[in-house]
């Protein structure tokens, strides 16, 4: 009962504030509905039991990735822009795809999940916690794609640094 | 739990040295760069050679130990080696080709080897990845890298077009894509390919399959974006013409390749139980593309946009392949993909050493008079376009003849004649070229024309090499490649 | 008893300390930085300025609040509000002492033990930058915008150095939970010298203890790292539109904030309530001494008074502080009270640490703030953690 309290007030943060990303014209109020998004979502994890996955959700991306986001939206002051229309005529054929999916989405569950046929879902974890199974994943199981991401972000810091410095 | 357990084992280093390789090199370039002052600048072009050698040679080390390695997150065989050695040897030529371009622009080496380095480690990733999440990984690797390099000379208004859409686009695809991933993780409860397919081929834990086509649907948009396959295609124009000439020839051959090979991986082994769901959708892509690739290359003026529109319609034929998705169809991509990357790469470079400096002749009439100036590199170029065409005694032949039989063989025959009839609308574009090379009087452009440099003789005469051997002996590369293309044991 | 009867007395008595402390760290703050300038500091308002804080809370809450009318209201209004609650929440996870037995109820000190409690405190404090940054963007003023602009950096930047400093202690106790952290750190080596964090094998974490406090200072905007507010250069920074008691929320939330990181060193680097020296070498002594010491001066001076009152006041204070020994004598209390004294000692000590720097140390320019950050901070925090996390692979079976 409890449980089902928090994931619906937990899923409905994460829409809500999704919806209101995309639909504010304010760069700094699309951020703020973005963290409330991600709130949500950290709630989520924390429901469950992914307590390492909660933090980790609020130390990276609110506490660090929105926080830059927040500084470079407030640095260059995106009022002027938000008053402008924007140019993308698409918001119909948008709309269009939107209730396809939508309805596809309601049709799928009217037929219940069972005719999915989806995989068990994964055992609880088992003693330890948490944290001590996501290291386990990570350097164990996962540590190549580990090791193989730190070469993805060192091109993508060289790139950045190459795209932003001054003339030589 | 004790530390031993997290160590992988020899062996797996083994298995991953090409990449291990090239990764210490692009690094210790990227010191180098740092700490040296302007007169060691040549050495790091060399340095970045020589790496890529080594990483070659690291590639064999690799396939003598075989198998999959870090729990089962990399499979070395011979398909991985294949795909491994031949973007490699793409980025050689790159790199002798682009010496003199970076000279020309004066633009840094040191970041530009150490971004080439990077990219290429990322296609090898891709090409010895077994688990979707290195597969993901190493596409980002390669695209991010490549992103930049697209728009290298920041200060050119093009470079930076091109960078922008390449950048834009690309990240929306790769969206699709690890959407798709996340859909078959949902509906198989695993992202090791092997898992996925023995997951999709026991009928009792088989998921709905109306929904696992929509998973491989996501993917195929995924890759199709970066192999540049109708309907995802409207890219590569803008930013083939945009990007520095070198980096051109590497987008169009290396990425390429290296998309293909986990396209071919990912749809042949964990989608193959499921692969009358996605053969029509890869049947009508390769269709489209072949059909607008050369028809839009018929009215191009730009030569850039021109070997662009011809790169998306080769993709249309590699694509033929995949949907045969048989052995032979896989020994036939893998055979044409290192045919295309030789003439493409072979064609880039005339343009390179062509364009001058702020490639000012880019343009197909420039070229007007070459063959009476430049005998030797019109000669060569037009090797380049007859394999391009598809002309008997080119890799460009065979490459297309293995493909058209291997997609008789599986019963596709519409798309052999659709294939067919648009190799003959291929034919007129580059054969205009030559006609203009030949038939015309030189004009501004051609009349005072430096000679080519070293690293581009060397670029040149070797992609016109490897096209004639392919086109002669076509067994030395399509024995290894038959022997390598069973993805399935 | 009912664990949601016990948690709200815990959660009362943790908030009206907390609430204390915050309230009488400012007038030990005024009174040290006075004395530091060869001032006497508040003494008008109660017996020493001993009721200044009240004094100061009448006014603030009484004062016009003033809400300017170019301000983005619901930020405005909601920035104090986030800054409180994210640096108040963190108390909620940190232990002040052992289990204990209070007429049979046997509990922790401690409101909540989570076994993620450091990077739940992390997290926090990772959040809390939000007051700062909305105070100085929604207040719609140049100035508050950059003081806003400063603090998002500065935490950004100074984040990783303290997140890089904490990963050691956790990786030498190999726990997340913050009691088992500190349980960790009892003992002694060679009987003297404790096994606190700074102290411990296989890698003494002094390096790892100088990188957290100095990251603790940046992040909760204090000299020399209080650019957000630097006073001569941006009026009062993001704060400088704000009035009343919503003024005050941002200072109850700096003093929490100090709080709290001094909190999270203590329990992380210095053994949390674990004593300076074993007690057979008569540590459960000290409070005894130090509260009958410091009596025994006030009452010297009640003796001799300097100023009007203090034959009165002193005295009095005297013969509290000599009470205050004695309930430490008192084996059963001493042993509830004994940890919560070293908690609070180190705390304490700290916090005098955050003061004594205030009142010595100018302010940094924003250059120098993140160059010092991201070339020395950060490199020297990172190697540190690659030789604790070396030393741990090799030294654990």
């Amino acid at each position: 009962m409890l449980d089902a309290v928090f994931f619906y007030t937990f899923a409905l943060m994460t829409l809500t504030g999704a919806v209101l990303t995309i639909t504010r014209k304010s760069a700094v109020h699309s951020a703020i509905w973005l963290i409330v998004s991600l709130l949500g979502v950290a709630g989520l994890y924390l429901l469950q039991q992914a307590e390492f996955l909660f933090a980790v959700q609020i130390v990276l991306y609110i506490g660090g990735i929105m926080v830059l986001f927040l500084f470079v939206i407030m640095l260059v002051n995106l009022d002027e822009a938000a008053k402008q229309r924007q140019f993308n005529n698409q918001r119909w054929i948008a709309l269009g795809c939107a209730v396809i999916v939508g309805a596809e989405i309601l049709y799928v569950l009217a037929k219940g999940t069972a005719s999915l046929s989806l995989p068990a879902p994964a055992a609880a974890p088992a003693a330890g916690g948490n944290t001590e199974q996501i290291a386990v994943s990570l350097f164990r199981d996962y540590l190549l794609p580990f090791e193989a991401a730190s070469l993805l972000l060192l091109a993508a810091i060289v790139g950045s640094v190459i795209m932003a410095k001054r003339r030589a | 739990m004790p530390l031993a357990n997290f160590i992988p084992t020899a062996d797996d280093y083994l298995r991953y040295l090409p990449e291990i390789i090239l990764t210490v090199v692009g690094v210790v370039i990227m010191f180098l760069e740092a700490v040296g002052g302007e007169r060691r600048k040549p050495a790091l072009g060399w340095l970045a050679g020589a790496g890529l050698l080594a990483a070659i040679w690291g590639s064999v080390v690799a396939l003598g130990v075989g198998g999959t390695g870090f729990q089962n997150m990399v499979i070395v065989d011979g398909f991985a080696t294949f795909f491994r050695i031949l973007v490699l040897v793409i980025g050689l030529l790159t790199i002798v080709s682009s010496t003199q371009y970076l000279d020309r622009e004066k633009a840094n080496a040191g970041e530009f080897h150490a971004l080439l380095l990077f990219s290429i480690a990322g296609q090898c990733v891709m090409a010895s990845a077994n688990e979707l999440i290195m597969v993901f990984i190493g596409l980002e690797i390669s695209s991010i890298a490549s992103y930049i390099l697209a728009g290298y000379l920041r200060d050119d208004r093009r470079n930076n077009e091109s960078a922008l859409k390449y950048f834009l686009l690309g990240s929306f695809a790769t969206a699709f894509l690890l959407y798709g991933v996340a859909w078959v993780y949902g509906l198989t409860g695993s992202t090791n390919l092997a898992e996925v397919r023995r997951v999709l081929m026991t009928p009792e834990s088989a998921p709905n399959l109306v929904l696992m086509g929509t998973a491989a649907a996501l993917m195929f948009v995924g890759f199709a974006f970066k192999v540049s396959a109708a309907p995802f295609q409207v890219w590569a124009p803008d930013v083939y013409q945009g990007a520095p000439a070198p980096v051109s020839a590497f987008m169009s051959t290396g990425p390429k390749a290296a998309a293909f090979a986990v396209f071919l991986r990912v749809f042949i082994t964990a989608f193959g139980p499921i692969a009358t769901r996605w053969e029509p959708f890869v049947w009508g892509s390769a269709i489209a593309t072949m059909i607008v690739g050369n028809f839009a290359a018929l009215t191009q003026t730009n030569i850039k946009r021109l070997l662009a529109y011809s790169s998306i319609a080769h993709a249309g034929y590699v694509l033929v392949a995949v949907t045969a998705h048989s052995e032979i169809g896989t020994a036939a991509a893998m055979f044409y993909l290192a045919a295309y990357a030789f003439m493409q790469i072979g064609a880039f470079a005339v343009v390179t050493w062509f364009s001058r400096q702020g490639e000012k002749f880019v343009n197909v009439d420039d070229l007007a008079g070459l063959g009476e100036r430049q005998p030797m590199v019109a000669a060569m170029l037009t090797i380049f376009l007859l394999s391009l065409i598809g002309v008997p005694l080119t890799g460009g032949f065979f490459g297309k003849f293995y493909i058209f039989r291997a997609a008789l063989d599986s019963n596709l025959v519409w798309l052999t004649v659709i294939g067919l009839l648009n190799s003959a609308v291929a034919a007129y574009y580059y054969l205009r070229l030559i006609v203009v090379m030949y038939m015309k009087e030189p004009g501004a452009a051609t009349e005072n024309i430096g000679p080519v440099s070293a690293g581009l003789r060397v670029a040149i005469l070797g992609s016109a090499l490897a096209t004639l051997v392919l086109g002669i002996f076509p067994s030395l590369v399509l024995d290894f490649a038959g022997r390598s293309a069973a993805l399935v044991k | 008893m009912n664990f949601f009867i016990l948690s709200l007395i815990k959660a009362g008595i943790v908030a009206f300390v907390l609430m204390t402390t915050l309230a009488y760290l400012q007038w030990i703050e005024r009174k040290v930085i006075a004395h530091i300038q060869l001032r006497v500091g508040p003494r008008r308002v109660g017996p020493h300025g001993l009721l200044q804080p009240l004094a100061d809370v009448i006014k603030l809450l009484t004062k016009e609040d003033m809400i300017p009318s170019h301000v983005h209201t619901l930020f405005y209004l909601l920035a104090p509000f986030l800054a409180v609650m994210f640096a108040l929440i963190s108390i909620a996870v940190i232990p002040f002492g052992g289990k204990v037995n209070i007429l049979g109820v046997e509990t922790y000190m401690q409101l909540t033990d989570l076994n993620f409690g450091v990077l739940f405190i992390l997290a926090m404090s990772g959040v809390g930058v939000y007051g700062v940054a909305l105070a100085g963007w929604s207040s719609n003023n140049k100035y508050s915008l950059l003081g806003g602009l400063r603090s998002s950096a500065q935490m950004i930047s100074y984040e990783l150095p303290m997140a890089l400093a904490i990963a050691c202690p956790l990786l030498m106790v190999n726990s997340l939970s913050l009691r088992e952290i500190v349980d960790a750190q009892g003992g002694f080596f060679l009987g003297v010298i404790p096994r606190w964090a700074v102290f411990q094998g296989p890698w003494p974490q002094l390096l790892g203890f100088l990188v957290f406090l100095i990251a603790a200072f940046a992040e909760t905007n204090r000299v020399p790292f209080d650019l957000p507010e630097a006073e001569n250069e941006l009026v009062a920074g993001f704060h400088t539109e704000y009035s009343s008691m919503k003024f005050a929320s941002f200072f109850m939330a700096e003093y929490a904030n100090m709080v709290t990181v001094s909190c999270m060193a203590t329990l992380l680097f210095l053994g949390g309530w674990q004593p300076l020296f074993p007690a057979e070498y008569g540590s459960k002594f000290i409070p005894t001494l130090l509260f009958a010491f410091s009596g025994a001066i006030a009452i010297y001076h009640g003796l001799n008074p300097a100023r009007k009152w203090d034959n009165i006041t002193l005295p009095a204070a005297g013969v509290a502080f000599l009470g205050v020994a004695l309930i430490f004598l008192i084996p059963i209390v001493a042993e509830i009270l004994l940890p919560l004294f070293w908690f609070a000692a180190k705390v304490g000590v700290i916090l005098f640490l955050f003061i004594w720097i205030r009142g010595t140390l100018p302010r940094f320019r924003y250059d120098q703030l993140m160059r010092f950050a991201w070339t020395i901070l950060f490199p020297v925090a990172m190697v540190n953690l690659l030789i604790t996390a070396f030393l741990v692979a090799v030294t654990t079976k």
